[in-house]
């Protein structure tokens, strides 16, 4: 394990992209899949016993939609503008 | 019978929960490959940018005693529970970010109680790092009871599988990645708690009939009323008869005292502050935190008035049922049941349990760093290398977490007792933000002063909590711990300056850095502070968040 350290020690020299560390791309990927997966309930098991829970409204489908637009708001973000660390 | 807790989740919602585990591990693994020295694992190498920080600061506070407690308190007491977030948690956001974080950032000190030894000296350095330190595992084990409680009442697993299995997944991902896994799982649980309580609200608002609906059904429910629809006087949750008491309490108790000593001493808190790359970022963290933390009573607070409305149970308790078989603790938990369908209500779980596992990391994350820094490298074994006080942090997480399963385990035989214990921890910190203040800002504050007002606050505050326990006087609601903490403060301040008097003060050569009158500016302030613009210069956001705030005190007066 020591070795391994060392190696990366020496990365602090300079500044460098957090790249797939950047805690943006768990959040886009994490709420994304949220997403789907909620859009997915919403437009198969949209059972009547769901529907008197949430007042007659297809709850899991809008919020997966919701869900789905911040993930991509924060997969642009990375995109446009990655953090460096110095 | 059944329980009126269990809540029918299906195989959807177990996948959810599972994925965001494996998530959380996933960031702890990938959080290893970048600790390189101590101060990586136990400060993030000083790294993080400011909203990140941020987030984590309001994570951080956002576990298992704020999501239960603040909901419950909705249900029972309705709007006057906001002052918790307007009077008391934002200014002393505010406060933290422009007066008292020059001074920690500046003087280079890892945690609060090294500042208080470079202050003091030994004498309030320890006072002030053991009882921190208990209090933290104190706390963890009630946030993991607390959680094992959830998943027990929930998914029916039995207590100590829920418990062993949700301190196994802490242990690994702090061992793992220190601060920074910590800090990235906080900024992501964040995102997760609101994708849980934003549906909620929305969905129980629409079941009441929208926000007219909820105001009707409150005035006219049984052990409602008009005024649980004001903020203001609140003088069912302070326990004064008298409105004008009530105002004072609330201001100077909960509002200055309390919270002040809360959010500007608490290690937890200013360490993820500490972990910023600059000054600026540093007064920041705090400051942008405040302007989402303003706005998390409405999806915390509501719920629960909601659930005072809506759901059965809580129906009954509010009209004075005893046997109604909940307590207010559970008013959130049973609103999810009743109004989420499959899907969501595995993201609402996923919240939770993320959000009581959060609030365990952080108080972990918090002891290891006072643990390895504060009294092991400063008392038991010193001048040794910084690989190796990386490797006391490591273990002093593994030892915790120990402790803390032991807590879980004493939490659940005795109820009260940890009840009484986290009051009287609470005792603790109303001394220290007087004695913190008054060190800042008069240098002749000696270091006898430090440790003997810190002594005398607290038990000033625990005399007063006795009188009140026994009977001398009695206020129902909170009202009684306001009045100690504003006892707590008068005390300190009173003995610190009298004690001061008849001591010898420190050197003014030592006082760099920690007293006002003794800093040089440059010292205090960003060099690039005047060339940042006005969304990262912390005085101007703090002022902004200052006028939101006192427009949302003004709205639901």
């Amino acid at each position: 394990m020591t070795d391994e350290r060392a190696a990366t020690g020496g990365e602090h020299a300079g500044p460098r992209r957090a790249g797939a560390f950047d805690v943006r791309v768990f959040i886009a990927g994490l709420i994304g899949f949220y997403g789907i997966v909620l859009i997915i309930m919403g437009l198969v098991v949209d059972s009547a016993s769901d529907r008197a829970k949430t007042g007659d409204v297809n709850a899991n489908l809008w919020a997966g939609i919701g869900m789905v637009v911040i993930a991509v708001a924060f997969a642009v973000s990375v995109r446009l503008r990655p953090v460096v660390i110095e | 019978m059944d329980d009126p807790l269990r809540i029918g989740a299906g195989i959807v919602d177990y996948l959810l929960i599972f994925v965001y585990f494996a998530v959380v591990l996933l960031i702890g693994v990938a959080a290893r490959r970048r600790v390189s020295s101590s101060l990586d694992f136990l400060l993030s190498g000083r790294s993080l940018p400011a909203w990140i920080t941020g987030l984590a600061f309001i994570s951080a506070n956002l576990g298992a005693v704020e999501i239960i407690g603040m909901s419950a308190n909705g249900a029972e007491y309705g709007m006057p529970t906001m002052h918790y977030y307007w009077i008391g948690a934002i200014p002393a956001m505010l406060f933290l970010g422009v007066v008292m974080m020059p001074f920690y950032y500046g003087s280079k000190v890892r945690s609060v109680p090294e500042f208080m030894r470079r202050r003091f000296g030994p004498g309030a350095h320890l006072v002030n790092a053991i009882s921190f330190a208990l209090a933290q595992i104190l706390i963890a084990g009630i946030n993991l009871f607390l959680l094992a409680t959830v998943v027990n009442g929930l998914l029916g697993w039995p207590l100590w599988v829920a418990l062993l299995l949700a301190a196994a997944i802490v242990l690994s991902y702090i061992t793992l990645g220190g601060l920074s896994a910590a800090i990235y799982n906080e900024v992501l649980q964040f995102f997760v708690i609101v994708a849980a309580l934003l549906p909620l609200t929305l969905i129980g608002l629409h079941r009441v009939g929208g926000v007219d609906g909820l105001i009707d059904k409150v005035r006219t429910s049984v052990g409602g009323g008009a005024e649980q629809l004001n903020s203001w006087p609140g003088n069912e949750l302070a326990g004064f008869g008298n409105s004008v008491l009530s105002v004072v309490g609330i201001v100077f108790g909960l509002g200055f005292v309390l919270s002040f000593g809360y959010w500007t001493t608490n290690f937890v808190e200013v360490q993820r502050a500490m972990a910023t790359k600059s000054m600026s970022a540093a007064r920041s963290t705090p400051i942008i935190a405040s302007f989402p933390k303003m706005f998390i009573p409405f999806i915390v607070v509501i719920p629960g008035m909601i659930a005072g409305v809506l759901v059965p149970e809580v129906m009954r308790l509010k009209a004075g049922d005893q046997a109604a078989g909940i307590t207010y603790n559970d008013s959130i938990l049973l609103l999810i049941r009743d109004v989420l369908p499959t899907g969501l209500l595995g993201i609402a779980l996923t919240g939770l349990l993320a959000a009581f596992m959060a609030g365990m990391a952080a108080n972990i994350s918090a002891f290891n760093t006072v643990f390895s820094y504060d009294l092991w490298q400063q008392y038991v074994k010193k001048g040794r290398s910084d690989g190796y006080y990386l490797k006391v942090g490591r273990w002093a997480t593994v030892g915790a977490t120990g402790l803390a399963i032991g807590t879980a385990f004493i939490a659940a035989g005795y109820g009260n007792l940890m009840t009484y214990l986290q009051t009287l921890f609470g005792f603790f910190n109303a001394p220290l933000f007087a004695t913190f203040i008054l060190g800042i800002f008069w240098k002749r504050m000696t270091a006898t002063a430090g440790w003997v007002g810190l002594v005398s606050g607290t038990l000033g505050a625990v005399t007063v909590w006795l009188l009140n326990e026994v009977g001398v006087f009695s206020l129902p609601g909170q009202g009684a711990a306001f009045v100690a903490a504003g006892a707590a403060f008068v005390v300190d301040i009173t003995v610190s300056v009298l004690v001061s008097l008849m001591t010898p003060p420190k050197p003014a050569s030592e006082l760099g850095g920690l007293v006002l009158s003794e800093t040089p500016r440059q010292q205090r302030t960003d060099p690039a502070a005047s060339r940042l613009p006005w969304y990262r210069a912390p005085v101007k956001l703090a002022g902004i968040s200052l006028v939101l705030v006192t427009a949302l005190n003004v709205i639901f007066r």
